[in-house]
């Protein structure tokens, strides 16, 4: 009887576990990687541990010490109001971060809908999506941006929608021909045969077949728009001061730049930080998710 | 190959409208009256309805878009600037150049620091030059063009003093704005150029060559170079739209006065007429020259030219792309 429960117990666990576990373990075994995720977790940490480990406030101005160079005190000197810039990073990457994860995973979702019933359905409704997709394409992703971010004027959910429009594309046409690839499985007939809704197929049966290019092309894109997401903040849209947003942060700086070099070098360096350590996992994640790419 | 080119060039047909009307609509919902901006907070009533009628904002969403398409297509006019009424063509046409020189000095930059930077990774796979290559390559994908600009200014302008940190004139001029808007494109192309060169090298006819006894410097220029080298043409053309894009910051950074930084004015100055003509001009700009990569490409790459020629060329396409 005691056999009986624990093989019962077991099986499932061990199909469920089996692919992660062969995924997480090669993974472990690239140090690039492995460095990347550590360096992405403390920054994950950072943002949500952010009134913790800021010594000030992010607004606390202090204007008897403005412009410091950076000391024991303000370990990343002082602004041209006196506010901390090292506490200011650490707010920031609230800003930075959650509108990357978002906007990947808001493109990713929408993308991966169309995507499934452009490749599912094919024909008309194919031709339709992917003309669209080819024009939003066709316009460099952070010019859309710009354009968008226009019209729906600064913050931070608009900011994340205008990122996120441009890069529904590449979920789009990976899931497109993930789904193409699997469409003429056996084991999609058999779904269809037992009567499953089109709707059943596509959540249940097709999406989790096609999924792993997803993952990559989506922890690779995060930091291309933490990049934007400053970029478009440096030239005036998107997250508004006195917020801390890091490109806004460097915008601040660069009329000081002979001054107070520290004001632009330091939000610099984290953005550095945080699009490296998400390339250099998601480098990683590609490799261990397909080990025949690997060469 | 005529019958390629002009394919090509009908499939520019739907882009070139597609992006003018998804620009539009998006431009469309802009909150805000242009008008009572024109005119400021003085003008009266009669003038500003005046006004509205004059420059057809009172007319439906379909007749503005027809007439914005009209204009561009057959007149090439891009409108009106809302803020100083010039026209906005006049202005992106004088500032292409500038914008197309660092583009075009940036692309330079990208292919002759590049691709050797790949080749060597992959010659050396694993070994030392591959890691530090990879990893410099890593960095410059990670780090925004905007920042690495201004770590150049503070370096080579503000402590060096050896170049101008912003304006115009000389060449001189053009080596930061440069280096900075080519970081990404380097850094993709030798990660490209690497992946390329490493499937070559592993070709059945890389192994021949070796066989009979082919020097390795001879093997590497005569039939690993030449093949590896076709798809990274196409990130030339992926990197043209990256650098395109680019030059809105950079442009703005070094005070360089072309099409980005008359973006960032628009933007600045709520002149959205300017900020939507530079978007399609940007854009269409871009789709030009992949049209150009893609005739390129025909033309170097023999399995595409032998797809549009007689019926045995495209027996043989069919037999080189199994064994190849």
């Amino acid at each position: 009887m005691f056999s009986v429960a624990s093989t019962e117990g077991k099986i499932p666990r061990v199909k469920k576990q089996s692919e992660f576990v062969a995924v997480a373990r090669r993974l472990s075994k690239n140090s690039s990687a492995v460095i990347g995720f550590v360096v992405a977790v403390l920054l994950v940490l950072m943002a949500i541990f952010a009134p913790l480990i800021a010594p000030y406030p992010y607004d606390k101005q202090d204007l008897l010490h403005s412009r410091a160079a950076p000391s024991a005190e303000h370990i990343f000197g002082t602004d041209e109001l006196g506010r901390d810039i090292f506490s200011r990073i650490v707010y920031g990457s609230r800003f930075s971060l959650s509108i990357g994860f978002l906007a990947v995973l808001f493109s990713s979702g929408i993308g991966m809908l169309l995507g499934a019933t452009a490749g599912y359905f094919g024909g008309v409704v194919d031709d339709l999506i992917m003309r669209l997709i080819d024009v939003i394409q066709s316009i460099p992703h952070i010019l859309l941006a710009i354009a968008i971010s226009v019209v729906l004027g600064p913050g931070f959910f608009n900011t994340l929608l205008a990122l996120g429009f441009g890069m529904i594309t590449m979920a789009c046409r990976l899931t497109r021909a993930a789904v193409l690839g699997v469409r003429h499985q056996e084991y999609l007939e058999a779904a269809t045969s037992i009567n499953a809704s089109t709707a059943r197929i596509i959540f249940r049966h097709v999406l989790p077949n096609s999924f792993s290019p997803l993952l990559v092309s989506a922890s690779m894109s995060i930091g291309n728009v933490i990049m934007a997401a400053a970029m478009l903040s440096f030239i005036g849209l998107g997250v508004q001061p006195p917020l801390p947003e890091w490109g806004s942060m460097i915008a601040g700086g660069r009329s000081l730049i002979r001054s107070c070099p520290w004001m632009v070098t330091f939000p610099g360096i984290f953005i550095m930080l945080a699009v490296l350590s998400l390339n250099m996992f998601g480098d990683g994640l590609r490799d261990a998710l397909d080990p025949k790419l690997k060469k | 190959m005529g019958r390629y080119i002009l394919r090509r060039l009908l499939q520019m047909i739907p882009v070139v409208l597609g992006v003018t009307i998804l620009v539009f609509t998006i431009m469309y919902f802009t909150p805000g009256d242009p008008v009572k901006m024109m005119l400021g907070p003085d003008a009266t009533y009669d003038q500003i309805e005046e006004m509205r009628d004059r420059l057809g904002l009172n007319d439906t969403y379909f007749v503005r878009l027809g007439k914005f398409l009209g204009n561009i297509i057959f007149h090439f006019d891009f409108g009106e600037s809302w803020v100083y009424n010039t026209p906005v063509t006049t202005e992106l046409l004088n500032r292409l150049p500038r914008t197309l020189t660092i583009t075009a000095l940036c692309i330079l930059l990208q292919v002759i620091l590049g691709t050797p930077l790949g080749i060597i990774a992959a010659l050396d796979r694993n070994g030392w030059g591959d890691r530090i290559g990879m990893f410099i390559a890593l960095f410059g994908v990670s780090m925004p063009n905007f920042w690495v600009a201004l770590m150049l200014v503070l370096f080579f302008s503000v402590k060096l003093g050896w170049l101008p940190p912003f304006g115009l004139g000389g060449i001189q001029y053009y080596i930061l704005p440069c280096i900075a808007n080519a970081f990404p494109g380097i850094a993709t192309q030798a990660r490209q150029t690497r992946s390329s060169m490493l499937e070559v090298i592993r070709s059945d006819y890389i192994t021949t060559a070796r066989s009979k006894g082919m020097s390795e410097m001879r093997i590497l220029m005569r039939h690993a170079l030449p093949n590896a080298l076709l798809p990274v043409i196409t990130v030339i053309g992926n990197g043209m739209g990256m650098m395109l894009a680019g030059t809105v910051v950079i442009e703005m950074i070094f005070a360089i006065p072309g099409v980005g930084w008359y973006l960032v004015g628009g933007i600045n100055s709520r002149d959205y007429a300017i900020v939507q003509s530079s978007v399609i001009f940007l854009a269409l700009a871009f789709a030009s020259v992949m049209l150009l990569v893609d005739l390129v490409y025909a033309f170097i790459d023999p399995r595409i030219k032998a797809r549009f020629a007689g019926q045995t060329r495209r027996k043989h396409h069919s037999w080189r792309k199994q064994h190849v």
